[in-house]
């Protein structure tokens, strides 16, 4: 399989959604809506449930089933409002010691006039910082497409996973393929040159697993689910002051630089 | 007559990324540049001791990194960290080594950012300036590692941090190591922030894209250079989406003091007074400059 049928897939229009996944992960999920500012941005699904009995925040991208829901959702690309949604919600979850586990599917934060206006770039900084200094165990995992910092701002993460055919990249084929080679049709080869595929990004240690996917959706969260488990009781474990630090040094050894 | 070969087109970060195959003169060797917004005919050298502001209108040109900390420091106290830093091409992206080679000759710089340790009258700071003339002032690992150190030598010494950002984004040459750089780059901007110490960011033009997602807005407080274009999707990008013009001003910097993004919109003919004040008036109390 190439980079490309990796962004399909991530794409097709039969991937399940967070709707789909969060009953088949979580207990009780129970939605809270609104950033406390301007609006309830849908594109972002959130709420808190039970994982295996623990409560946990879920902060999910919903790109939304049908066409009216879709259009509801915005497709799965979020306002600054949104943004402000996710920040308040991992607020909370720091307040009351609840881990936080965020669902990404995004082609990207939003780009339009309300978005702009309304300082897209600020609520995108702000979960950045918010996120790399929550007094909690965060982790993220990538179900579809990964698209630039509208997908990072859920991802800085304690551990950040993606499903065997999502994808995740600064910018898309397409766009890479426009504005650095005026060639859209050379989307096929950006996509093999931006190294975009879950296996890819494993390789550079940017994620910590591939979640393999089965031929149904229930076993798929089977496995993710027990992994899930898994996961938030460790890092539940560690002391804080150790999770933290893991956190700051997780991000801070990326990067490509000589000498 | 005058002729028009005589006037020097100003530059435009984003133009001249399009035109990277014409030789760049590195110093303006154009008698007259003609403003944009005044239309009025400049002395290229009157420009250039106007701090690369028209003389008649204060439209503010295109300024690189070394010439502004040069400019607005006290002389001679600019001290440079991490100069050597270069990239690895990690991801082999096709290309890319060359077109780094390229933004080296073009700009004379090594990366997209300089960063060191200066001081305005005497007050001491960490301080970062990004350079557009390098590949559009993009990030990628050498722009984050070296702003990332910076907050951390800041954070050690106690020191504010002054930033100037001029980039058209995240580096897409480095793939998805760019993007980690804003998330490196937050997490350092906030462990300075929680030591209560200073940073002030002077969003300059052009200001988009991961760069204004990241360290751009994190700033305690913000200023603007005058008529400076700062965003998250460029007005391309919008114009494609929502398929109209864009009204005029949109993502000027005046736009953003009126929608309560940035606290100040400062001249460059002021901006050393201004960040002097703002420093003077963060000093502990019982610290003067140079004790």
């Amino acid at each position: 399989m190439q980079a490309i049928d990796r962004v399909l897939a991530a794409r097709s229009k039969d991937r399940a959604t967070a709707a789909q996944y969060i009953p088949r992960l979580f207990d009780d999920f129970t939605e809270l809506h609104g950033d406390r500012r301007y609006a309830d941005d849908q594109a972002i699904l959130a709420g808190i449930a039970r994982l295996n009995g623990t409560p946990v925040t879920v902060v999910a991208i919903e790109k939304g089933e049908d066409t009216k829901s879709k259009v509801a959702r915005n497709f799965g690309s979020a306002h600054p409002e949104g943004y402000r949604k996710a920040i308040r919600q991992f607020l909370l979850a720091e307040k009351f010691g609840r881990p936080v586990i965020t669902l990404i599917d995004t082609a990207g934060a939003f780009c339009g006039l309300g978005a702009e206006e309304r300082g897209q770039g600020q609520a995108i900084a702000e979960s950045l910082m918010t996120l790399s200094a929550l007094q909690t165990p965060v982790l993220a995992v990538l179900t579809g497409e990964g698209g630039s910092g509208g997908a990072l701002a859920l991802a800085l993460a304690d551990r950040v996973w993606m499903l065997e055919n999502a994808v995740y990249s600064v910018i898309s084929p397409e766009g890479c393929a426009s504005i650095l080679w005026k060639d859209a049709s050379r989307t096929q080869e950006a996509a093999e040159s931006l190294k975009l595929t879950a296996s890819d990004l494993l390789d550079m240690r940017v994620i910590e697993r591939v979640i393999a996917e089965s031929n149904t959706l229930d076993a798929t969260c089977e496995t993710l689910k027990a992994a899930m488990v898994d996961e938030i009781s460790a890092l539940r474990a560690l002391p804080l002051n150790e999770l933290m630090s893991d956190r700051y040094a997780r991000f801070r050894c990326m990067g490509g630089v000589l000498p | 007559m005058l002729n028009k070969w005589l006037f020097r087109k100003p530059g435009n970060t984003l133009e001249a990324e399009r035109a990277d195959d014409r030789p760049a003169p590195r110093a303006p060797d154009k008698l007259f540049t003609a403003c944009p917004s005044c239309k009025s005919a400049v002395l290229s050298t009157d420009l250039e001791k106007n701090m690369n502001c028209c003389p008649h209108c204060d439209r503010h040109f295109a300024w690189s990194a070394r010439k502004r900390i040069q400019a607005l420091f006290d002389e001679g106290s600019f001290v440079e960290t991490d100069a050597e830093l270069t990239s690895d091409n990690y991801i082999n992206f096709p290309d890319y080594d060359r077109k780094l080679l390229d933004a080296r000759r073009k700009s004379g710089e090594h990366e997209a950012v300089l960063c060191g340790t200066a001081t305005i009258d005497g007050h001491k700071t960490a301080v970062f300036a990004m350079e557009g003339a390098f590949m559009m002032g993009s990030m990628g690992s050498v722009v984050g590692e070296k702003i990332t150190r910076l907050f951390e030598k800041a954070l050690h010494e106690g020191l504010p941090v002054i930033g100037f950002t001029v980039s058209g984004g995240a580096r897409m040459q480095e793939g998805i190591l760019s993007l980690m750089q804003m998330a490196k780059t937050s997490a350092a901007v906030k462990k300075h922030s929680d030591a209560g110490l200073l940073y002030i960011c002077v969003l300059c033009d052009p200001t988009t894209g991961g760069v204004t997602a990241s360290f751009a807005m994190q700033s305690d407080i913000a200023l603007a250079e005058p008529r400076a274009l700062i965003c998250f999707a460029g007005p391309r990008v919008i114009e494609q989406t929502i398929r109209q013009k864009l009204p005029e001003g949109f993502q000027s910097a005046e736009f953003l003091m009126e929608k309560g993004f940035i606290d100040r919109i400062v001249s460059r003919a002021d901006m050393r007074e201004e960040l002097r004040v703002l420093l003077m008036l963060h000093q502990k109390e019982g610290v003067h400059a140079g004790d």
